[in-house]
C-alpha cells in the first residue's frame, strides 16, 4: 500500500499527498503518532483530512495511512453504562492507561473485548433468518436486555448456533448464506454517518413523559419526535436536559455532551449512578451512554460525537427500545463546522458558518422517528432527539437556532428574564409551542383523564390574559384594575408559582407523575373559577387571597407522590367550604 | 532535530511572518526570531506547508525586515520550566524575571499548551469557599475548582473585589496548602501595582506567582500569558498539592489579541471580527480549571472581563459565560449609589452552588434562602420599574413593602466593606432578616419546617408582629 505524505498543517486540517483510493470519509491516520483523521475533500492527487486529535508537532512530510474504511461504531453489550469521546474511544479505559489528561494518538476498542456475556440463543438451528432478526439475548444491564441481531445485508438459515458466555470477539453461531457461511457476533459495525435503514415511518402519537409539568402539561414532545431548547447561558439549558435524561421514560438514554463543560460531565457521571429509576429503582447509569467531547477537547472530534451518538441511539432503536438522545448543545457542534469549513477556505454562508449547516442539521434530526424496524417481526423503536441550542447573546434570530425551528416540531423557548427571576424551569410559555399537543391529546384522554386537553387549554387561556393584564398593569398600576381582572391575575399567578416553577433540586418536587400534574392543574383550575365567581358576586380579589387553602394548593408540588389524594381531597373540601363561607360573608354586607 | 536557520523571509504584516525555503516546520513549533540589531524575540508556527511557513511574532515587529532578520526554528513546541521557586516572583508576559531574580531552572518542563483534563478524571467541584462576600456567599456561592469569572465594565471596581476574594477566601473545614496565580494581561501598570501592593500587604505575596503583561507590552504576548499562568497553576495544584486562585484581568485584552492575529491571517470572521473559533480558544484556557480524581489540589479560576459598552451580549461575555460556571456581575447601577460590591445578584450565577451548599457545608437553609431572597428583590426590582411609570402613590401596600426590601438587601446584604469578612452564618442571618417584613404564607420558596425552625429564633429576638 502506498503511503500519502502531509503537505500542510492549518490547526485541526492537514493536507496530504499521494494517498491511493482515497475515498471521501475514509478515516486515516496521520504522522507518528497516529493521529486520527476523516478525510474530508479530495483535489486531485491531495486530499484534506480532519484530525480528531491535536495536530501540534505534525509537520509536512510525515506519513498518512489509509485505512479504506469509513468513520464507524462499535455497536454491541457493554455500550450502556459508557462514558466516550466523540470518536467511540472509552475515557474510563484512556484514563486508566494514559493518566488524568487526554492523550494523543490511543487506539482502545470501544467495547471490553475480555469481557464475558452470558449469550441465550431465541432461535434454533436451521431457523430462517434475516437483517434485524434477533437471534439471541445478553442481560447487559439489570435494566436492559440487550438483543442480539443480524447485521444489516445478511439472509440465510442458521447452520450453528451456540449457548453459553461469550466476549464481543467469540462466534455465537454461523449463518449460512447464498454466498457462504458468515460467523455471528455478540457486536457489529456501523458507519456513523448512515442512518441505519428502518421500514416505514409512524407517527410519533405517544408522549414522552418527562414528569416536568411545562413539557408534559403545555409543550410535549411524542416519542420519536424532536425538540430544541435554545437559551441564552445560564437560562437551564443543562438543568433541563439532564431533567429529562434522568426522568424522561425512554428505555435508554444516549448524552452527548458537544463542546461543553467538562464538570457537567462529572456531574452526570456523579449522580446518575445514584439516582433510581422511577418504575425500577435501578440506578439511571445502567441506561445510559455518555458520549463527552467537551469543550477543550479537539474541534473536529467534536463534529462527529453527534454522528457517533445517534448510531448508537438507533442500534437500542432496532432492538425495540424507546431511545432518547440528549444533544448539548448543537450550536458547538455547529461551531466545529464553520471552524473546519473555514480551514478548507469554503465560502462561508451567514455569520461565517457553511452554506450546508442546514442541510447537515436537517439530516441529524431526520433520524429521529418512531420506526417500524427493519426486521422479518417489525417490530417498534423510536428515536427522540432533544437539541439544546446556545444563540450568541440570546438571540433566536442566529442561524443555528433558525434552521434548526425549521427541522424541530417542539420548541422550549428559555427566557433569560424567567431565569433572572429564578422561574425554573424558565420555558416561556407565550413563545413555545409544541405541535405534539393535539395528536397526543387523545393518548391523554385515554390513559389520564377525559377532561385533560380541555383543563389545559383552559389553563394555558389564562396564562395568555394574564400576560396581556401584565401590560396594562405596566402603564397604569395594579390598583386600577377592576376586580375581574385582578381576579385574573390571581389564578395566572397560581399556574405560574404553584404549577409551571419545578424545582430540579428537589427531592419530591423533581418528578412529578402526570396524575399529579392533572390533580394539580385541577385543583388550581377549581380555585380559579370559584374566585371569578364570587368576585361576580362582589367578593374582592384580596379577600380570595386571604384564603387559607391557598397555601395549601401551593404546597401540593411538595408533596409525595402517595400523599397527593389525600391532600387533593382536603383541599376540594376546604375550596368549597372556604368560598361558600367568604360569598356568606360578602352577602351579609351588602 | 537540529535547530535550523532561516533567513528567506518574504513578507512581515501585522504580527506575522512569512518564511519560505523552510524544510517541514512543525505546526505549533517555537521559533527564535532575531532582527538585524541582534536582538531576540519568540514566535510560534502557525500554519506549515512544504517550504513555507507562518509564525505569529511574541513582540513587536519593530525592526523586522526581509533581508537581515533571521528565523531559528527551534524544532519544539512552547515549553515553560515551573518549580515552586517560582512562589513569590513576578514574571514578565513570557515568563522571563521581571524582579531582577533569577531565571527558573527546573527539570520540569512543562507544555504550556496543556492537554484537557478527561471529564472521566475529574472530580466534581463541592467545596464551599467562603469569600466573606454576602453576594457571593450567599447568593452565587463559589467551590473549589470552578472557573467564576467577573464580568465587569470600565471604571468598575473589579480589581478591589478580585482582591478581596483572593484575601479571605477559605474552605471552612480544612488548612491545606493554597496559593495565588495572578496573570496580568494588558492591564495598565497603575493596576497591576495595586495588586501587587495587596499581595505584599496582606503577606500573600511569598504565595504568589504573578505574570505581567502590561498595556504597554507587545499584544502578542497575551495570547502566552494566561497559558503560561495555569501552566504553573497547574504544576502547583498537581504536584505540590496546593489548592490555586488563579486570576486572570482582563481577559477582552486577550480576546482582542486574538481577533488582532486572525485579522492578519485574512480569517473569515465571526461575530464583530472575532474569530469563529474564539470559542474554542476560550475554552482551552477556561476548562484547565477543576479537580482530578486522587489528586490533592485544585484548580479556581477567576477571570475579569471588562464589557465593552456594559454588553452582555457582547462576543467576549457571551462566550465566555458558555463555558465558565456562572458569572459574578457588577452593576454600573449598584456603583452609582455607593453600593460595594456592586454586585447585581439577579444576573449573576453560580452554576456550581448546588453542590457547595446545605447541610454540612454551609446550611441546611441556604438554598431555599437564597431561592426566596431572589425571588424577593426581582420582584422589588419590578415594582421599582413601576414606580417610575406611575409613581409611588399608585403603588398598593404590598408593592410598596417589596420595593422596600429590596432597597434594604441592596444596602444591607450586597452593600459592606472592603474589609469586612462576613462568615455564612452571619451572611446567611442577614439574610433572613432581610425577610422579616413578609409573613409565613409569603415566603412560598422555603418549606415550612424551614421557616418554623429559623424564624422561631428570630420572632423571640425581634417580636413576632413583625413577620405577619
Amino acid at each position: 500500500m502506498k503511503y500519502g505524505r502531509i503537505i500542510r498543517v492549518a490547526g485541526p486540517v492537514v493536507t496530504a499527498e499521494g494517498m491511493e483510493n482515497a475515498k471521501m470519509f475514509d478515516v486515516v491516520k496521520v504522522g507518528e503518532l497516529n493521529l486520527i483523521g476523516e478525510i474530508i475533500r479530495i483535489q486531485g492527487n491531495k486530499v484534506m483530512i480532519q484530525v480528531y486529535e491535536d495536530t501540534t508537532g505534525l509537520r509536512p512530510g510525515d506519513v498518512v495511512v489509509n485505512t479504506n474504511q469509513a468513520l464507524s461504531v462499535e455497536l454491541g453489550p457493554g455500550l450502556l453504562s459508557s462514558i466516550y469521546d466523540g470518536i467511540q474511544r472509552p475515557l474510563d479505559v484512556i484514563r486508566s492507561k494514559a493518566g488524568d489528561f487526554i492523550t494523543r494518538g490511543l487506539l482502545i476498542p470501544p467495547l471490553d473485548e475480555n469481557k464475558k456475556w452470558e449469550f441465550k440463543p431465541v432461535i434454533k438451528k436451521g431457523d430462517e433468518v434475516e437483517a434485524g432478526s434477533i437471534i439471541g439475548e445478553v442481560q447487559e444491564t439489570p435494566l436492559i436486555n440487550h438483543k442480539i441481531m443480524v447485521p444489516y445485508g445478511l439472509k440465510g438459515y442458521i447452520k450453528e448456533i451456540y449457548d453459553g458466555k461469550f466476549t464481543i470477539r467469540e462466534p455465537i453461531g454461523i449463518l449460512s448464506t447464498n454466498k457462504g457461511d458468515v460467523e455471528l457476533f455478540l457486536s457489529q459495525r456501523w458507519r456513523v454517518r448512515t442512518p441505519r435503514p428502518f421500514i416505514r415511518k409512524l407517527p410519533p402519537d405517544t408522549p414522552l413523559i418527562t414528569g416536568q409539568r411545562i413539557i408534559d402539561t403545555f409543550f410535549p414532545v411524542s416519542k420519536g419526535g424532536t425538540a430544541c431548547i435554545p437559551g441564552p447561558f445560564g437560562s437551564g439549558k443543562t438543568v433541563t436536559q439532564h431533567q429529562l435524561a434522568k426522568w424522561s421514560d425512554s428505555h435508554v438514554i444516549v448524552y452527548v455532551g458537544c463542546g461543553e463543560r467538562g464538570n457537567e460531565m462529572t456531574e452526570v457521571l456523579v449522580t446518575f449512578p445514584k439516582l433510581l429509576d422511577p418504575k425500577s429503582k435501578r440506578p439511571l447509569m445502567e441506561r445510559t451512554i455518555l458520549v463527552a467531547n467537551t469543550s477543550n477537547m479537539p474541534v473536529a472530534a467534536r463534529e462527529a460525537s453527534i454522528y457517533t451518538g445517534i448510531t448508537m441511539a438507533e442500534y437500542y432503536r432496532d432492538m425495540g427500545y424507546d431511545v432518547a438522545l440528549m444533544a448539548d448543545s448543537t450550536s458547538r457542534w455547529a461551531e466545529a463546522l464553520r471552524e473546519i469549513s473555514g480551514r478548507l477556505e469554503e465560502m462561508p454562508g451567514e455569520e461565517g458558518y457553511p452554506a450546508y449547516l442546514a442541510r447537515r442539521l436537517a439530516e441529524f434530526y431526520e433520524r429521529s422517528g418512531k420506526v417500524v424496524v427493519l426486521s422479518p417481526d417489525q417490530r417498534i423503536g423510536s428515536v427522540t432527539i432533544v437539541g439544546a441550542v446556545s444563540p450568541p447573546g440570546g438571540d433566536f434570530s442566529e442561524p443555528v437556532s433558525q434552521n434548526t425551528l425549521r427541522v424541530t416540531r417542539v420548541f422550549w423557548a428559555l427566557d433569560a428574564s424567567l431565569a433572572g427571576r429564578r422561574h425554573f424551569p424558565a420555558i416561556n410559555w407565550l413563545t413555545s409551542y409544541s405541535l405534539y399537543t393535539e395528536v397526543i391529546a387523545d393518548w391523554y384522554r385515554k390513559n389520564v383523564a377525559p377532561d385533560w386537553p380541555e383543563l389545559r387549554n383552559e389553563a394555558m387561556a389564562i396564562l395568555q390574559k394574564e400576560a396581556e393584564l401584565q401590560e396594562i398593569v405596566q402603564l397604569v398600576g395594579y390598583d386600577a384594575l377592576p376586580e375581574p381582572e385582578k381576579g385574573i391575575l390571581d389564578i395566572g399567578r397560581m399556574i405560574r408559582e404553584d404549577f409551571l416553577q419545578q424545582s430540579a433540586f428537589d427531592e419530591v418536587d423533581t418528578y412529578c407523575s402526570v396524575k399529579k400534574q392533572y390533580l394539580m392543574i385541577k385543583s388550581i383550575l377549581m380555585f380559579g373559577k370559584k374566585e371569578l365567581e364570587v368576585i361576580k358576586k362582589g367578593a374582592t380579589a384580596a379577600q380570595v387571597s386571604s384564603l387559607p387553602v391557598k397555601d395549601k394548593i401551593s404546597r401540593l408540588k411538595w408533596t409525595p407522590e402517595d400523599k397527593v389524594d389525600e391532600l387533593i381531597k382536603e383541599i376540594e373540601l376546604e375550596i368549597n367550604e372556604q368560598f361558600n363561607n367568604l360569598l356568606q360573608q360578602v352577602l351579609l354586607q351588602q | 532535530m537540529i535547530p535550523v536557520s532561516y533567513k528567506s523571509i518574504s513578507q512581515v504584516a501585522g504580527p506575522l511572518l512569512f518564511v519560505e525555503k523552510v524544510r517541514d516546520a512543525a505546526y505549533g513549533e517555537i521559533v527564535e526570531i532575531t532582527n538585524a540589531l541582534g536582538e531576540r524575540l519568540r514566535g510560534q508556527v502557525l500554519d506549515t506547508r512544504e517550504g513555507f511557513a507562518v509564525v505569529q511574532v511574541f513582540g513587536s515587529t519593530i525592526g523586522l525586515d526581509t533581508k537581515e532578520t533571521s528565523v531559528r526554528f527551534l524544532g519544539e513546541t512552547a515549553k515553560v520550566a515551573v518549580s515552586d521557586e517560582m512562589l513569590g516572583r513576578i514574571f514578565d508576559g513570557l515568563g522571563n524575571p521581571r524582579d531582577n531574580g533569577p531565571p527558573i531552572i527546573s527539570k520540569h518542563k512543562v507544555d504550556i499548551v496543556g492537554s484537557g483534563i478527561n471529564p472521566y478524571a475529574r472530580e466534581e467541584p463541592s467545596e464551599f469557599i467562603q469569600t466573606g462576600i454576602s453576594a457571593i456567599d450567599g447568593m452565587n456561592t463559589l467551590v473549589r475548582g470552578q472557573k467564576l469569572p467577573i464580568f465587569s465594565g470600565s471604571g468598575l471596581p473589579h480589581n478591589m473585589l478580585a482582591a478581596q476574594i483572593a484575601r479571605q477566601a477559605k474552605v471552612l473545614t480544612s488548612s491545606e496548602n493554597f496559593a495565588v496565580v495572578f496573570a496580568a494581561i494588558g492591564i495598565t501598570s497603575e493596576e497591576a501595582n495595586f495588586f501587587i501592593k495587596e499581595f505584599e500587604e496582606t503577606g500573600a505575596l511569598e504565595r504568589t506567582v504573578l505574570f505581567l503583561n502590561l498595556s504597554s507590552d507587545p499584544s502578542m504576548e497575551r495570547i502566552l500569558t494566561p497559558r503560561l499562568a495555569l501552566t504553573t497553576a497547574e504544576y502547583l495544584a498537581y504536584d505540590c498539592e496546593s489548592h490555586v486562585l488563579v486570576i486572570l484581568t482582563d481577559m477582552t485584552n486577550y480576546c482582542e489579541a486574538l481577533r488582532e492575529i486572525s485579522a492578519a491571517r485574512n480569517e473569515v470572521p465571526g461575530r464583530r471580527g472575532y474569530p469563529g473559533y474564539m470559542y474554542t480558544d476560550l475554552a482551552t484556557i477556561y476548562e484547565r480549571a477543576g479537580k482530578i480524581k486522587g489528586r490533592k489540589g485544585s484548580i479556581t479560576q477567576i477571570p475579569i472581563l471588562t464589557m465593552p459598552a456594559d454588553d452582555k451580549t457582547h462576543p467576549i461575555p457571551d462566550l465566555t459565560g458558555y463555558i465558565t460556571e456562572g458569572q459574578i456581575y457588577l452593576s454600573r447601577e449598584l456603583e452609582r449609589a455607593g453600593i460595594y460590591p456592586p454586585i447585581d445578584v439577579l444576573e449573576s450565577l453560580s452554576r456550581l452552588m448546588n453542590q457547595g451548599i446545605g447541610p454540612g457545608r454551609t446550611r441546611e437553609d441556604h438554598r431555599a434562602l437564597a431561592d426566596q431572597l431572589y425571588a424577593v428583590y426581582a420582584q422589588g426590582k419590578d415594582i421599582r420599574a413601576l414606580v417610575a411609570i406611575v409613581g409611588e402613590e399608585a403603588l398598593s401596600e404590598t408593592d410598596r413593602k417589596y420595593l422596600r426590601i429590596a432597597e434594604d438587601f441592596e444596602r444591607r446584604f450586597v452593600n459592606q466593606g472592603v474589609m469586612e469578612d462576613r462568615s455564612i452564618e452571619v451572611t446567611l442571618d442577614l439574610g433572613w432578616s432581610i425577610l422579616d417584613p413578609l409573613s409565613d404564607s409569603e415566603l412560598k420558596r422555603i418549606k415550612p419546617e424551614l421557616i418554623e425552625k429559623y424564624r422561631k429564633k428570630r420572632k423571640a429576638e425581634i417580636g413576632a408582629t413583625v413577620m405577619s
